[in-house]
């Protein structure tokens, strides 16, 4: 980073790029995961459709900021920024969906906020926004059909819900560069689970939102334990031929 | 024709405005809803439509193919006059 | 049969007519049958037809389809790893488009009046197969490579006479899974071009993987055609165009020059062209290994299908819950609106 003196400003953008690129990036690859996995034939391509829109949205974002694969194969644990939420594993279906649902709801929030701003984000966002609602649609049509659906299905769904609602907190940290009101972006996300958690005939979690660890989480580097070998994988055979072109 | 309870759709596409929709092929869904969006997922991830039917294939009703030709008599209604109809256990020979 | 009762009182053969008279009009229906399958007719799922060509066909698109959904897992197991955002993107549109062809498969299949649960407790119980290259592992990148550029292009050469099949259904399944995958074979060897002009251990990577997948891939044809019990009568009703063994000479004939311009060497020592029949000669095929991996030796043939029954296995409660709450809200249609 030179020092001109755009320095702060060049960092600041570079590092809401990564976040929304890592998020994108990272939970692009969990749902890769599925391939071949999936409950059902028809869930394949749904899976794989949400897999290759974040997948599209990340390449964008990060070749904002540097070369897509250098960012993505050659750097270490702790520089990703993405939430903690997009790296989780993906557990069954339920925990997949519920995953989904935190998360699509969320960026679905915020790109609909950084489309009609006129930040560096806009355009980017307004086309990722339509991509979203879908992921959005797809995540909250499958949360009424598991928890209103058999015992075990609403079992599995509240576990799930349960599971990952510590991770959802971080959703809402303000992240420099992105300017939203993350506070009426947190309401908004509030009432929506509400809403739709309720119609499922789920209950809304009661535990705290964000883990105990005053040295942050995703967006500081952070990072839960299955990261580790979940990047490991994903960048071995790349780090393995060193200036290799594929 | 169920997969686990999950009935078969017919899928009708129209693949750009002025055109009408047309039969894309079918899948299987829990309820209409879902079947739209499997339909959208499977049949339009090219941009290949604009816009979507789903009908449960048991509501359609369906004529003779061809009226002029008594080769085309309904009996390829009656699923059950086909052997491959029936479960019959494995290493049962002859039927 | 004789389980059906009620239904059948309104059938030719119990209401009285004789059984002289139902096998002349069976004679009938057959040579019409015929006539319209000589005619380049399409036959529609509502047609009369013979029971041994809609088995036949049965057979044949179910191990279609099944292949699509089991050759998922060779290539899927290198999405995690793909070396650049590019050719991950790529890969997973691939295995996608595989999971659509599958849906395409089984529902012209359904049109025969078997259901895919039929189809997939068959698979999944060893009744029916699938197509043997996918019980070969993919051990490295170039793998992927190598399945796209041989793999995929027997298939084609494999796929596009049947776009022109008797059945209309299959046909029409075939044009779309024909039209998709004109890319397939495309990035596959776009892919192994950049291992094979790229580091000295990528293009040992590309050579590796066409050694292991260049014979596999030309016993995809099946046996030969002395050989094949069902080639006649399938090209007698049209479902197949052209016989193994043509299709598999064919398919050497295109892809040797492919290879040339890959820079990589096909493992045959007695390939070379043949002026006098204007196709390339190659050596005997190991048949051993196509007979033995066909009846469950190849190296993944268990892990393959025990993948797919654990998948299905596990899917089973999304699919009942699924399917119990649109028994709950059938009368309503919509969510979060008070039932009638």
């Amino acid at each position: 980073m030179s020092s001109t003196p755009d320095t702060h400003e060049t960092a600041t953008f570079t590092g809401a790029a990564l976040a929304l690129g890592d998020d994108a990036l990272i939970l692009s690859h969990r749902l890769g995961e599925w391939a071949g996995s999936a409950p059902v034939l028809e869930e394949e391509v749904a899976l794989a459709n949400i897999a290759l829109d974040l997948l599209g949205q990340a390449r964008i974002l990060l070749s904002l900021v540097g070369d897509e694969d250098e960012l993505a194969y050659l750097r270490e644990e702790r520089s990703f920024r993405n939430v903690q939420l997009a790296e989780q594993p993906n557990g069954d279906f339920a925990h997949t969906i519920a995953r989904q649902l935190y998360f699509s709801t969320y960026q679905h929030l915020l790109y609909g906020r950084l489309a009609s701003g006129d930040g560096p984000f806009a355009g980017l966002a307004a086309k990722a926004v339509k991509e979203v609602a879908y992921h959005r649609d797809h995540a909250e049509h499958w949360t009424l059909r598991l928890g209103d659906g058999t015992t075990e299905s609403h079992e599995r769904m509240q576990r799930a819900c349960d599971a990952l609602w510590r991770y959802t907190g971080e959703l809402f940290q303000p992240v420099e560069g992105l300017d939203v009101d993350h506070a009426a972006m947190e309401s908004a996300w509030l009432a929506s689970m509400t809403d739709i958690l309720g119609k499922a005939t789920l209950t809304v979690p009661s535990g705290p939102r964000t883990g105990a660890w005053a040295a942050g989480a995703g967006r500081q580097g952070l990072h839960t334990e299955s990261f580790g070998r979940m990047i490991a994988e994903m960048q071995h055979l790349h780090r393995s031929h060193p200036g290799a072109t594929w | 024709m169920t997969s686990d309870g999950w009935p078969l759709w017919e899928v009708f596409v129209r693949s750009r405005r002025g055109l009408s929709h047309t039969h894309a092929g079918s899948l299987h869904a829990p309820d209409a809803e879902m079947a739209l969006r499997n339909a959208r997922d499977l049949y339009t991830r090219r941009s290949e439509g604009v816009s979507i039917w789903v009908v449960p294939s048991t509501e359609i009703t369906a004529s003779s193919p061809d009226e002029k030709d008594p080769f085309f008599e309904p009996a390829a209604d009656k699923p059950y006059r086909h052997p491959t109809f029936y479960d019959i256990p494995e290493g049962v020979k002859h039927l | 049969m004789t389980a059906v009762t009620a239904d059948t009182a309104g059938t030719t053969g119990v209401s009285g007519v004789s059984d002289a008279a139902v096998a002349a009009e069976q004679a009938a229906y057959e040579t019409v049958f015929d006539a319209a399958v000589a005619a380049e007719e399409r036959i529609e799922p509502r047609d009369w037809m013979p029971e041994a060509y809609r088995a036949s066909l049965v057979r044949q698109i179910a191990q279609h389809a099944h292949s699509e959904i089991i050759g998922m897992q060779p290539e899927a197991n290198w999405i995690t790893r793909a070396p650049s955002l590019r050719r991950k993107a790529i890969l997973m549109a691939k295995v996608q488009d595989e999971a659509g062809h599958g849906l395409y498969l089984y529902s012209a299949a359904e049109t025969l009046g078997t259901s895919r649960d039929e189809l997939l407790d068959k698979l999944h119980s060893g009744r029916q197969k699938y197509s043997s290259i996918f019980n070969y592992p993919t051990l490295t990148w170039a793998d992927v490579g190598a399945i796209g550029w041989l793999v995929d292009g027997a298939a084609i050469t494999n796929q596009v006479p049947i776009c022109r099949c008797s059945y209309g259904p299959y046909a029409r399944a075939m044009v779309r899974v024909c039209k998709e995958e004109s890319f397939h074979q495309r990035q596959g060897f776009e892919a192994l071009l950049a291992l094979s002009q790229g580091t000295e251990a990528q293009h040992a990577m590309a050579q590796d993987a066409v050694d292991r997948w260049w014979w596999p891939s030309l016993m995809m044809f099946g046996p030969p055609d002395d050989e094949s019990t069902h080639t006649a009568q399938a090209m007698a009703w049209k479902i197949k165009r052209h016989t193994n063994d043509e299709l598999r000479q064919r398919f050497v004939d295109i892809a040797v020059p492919q290879a040339e311009a890959l820079g990589l060497t096909l493992p045959d020592p007695d390939l070379r062209w043949n002026e006098e029949r204007g196709h390339y000669d190659f050596g005997a095929i190991d048949w051993t290994e196509f007979w033995d991996v066909l009846k469950g030796n190849g190296p993944c043939n268990d892990q393959r299908l025990s993948k797919r029954r654990q998948a299905h296995e596990d899917g089973a409660w999304v699919r009942e819950a699924a399917a119990a709450h649109a028994k709950k809200h059938q009368h309503t249609g919509k969510h979060g609106e008070a039932q009638a």
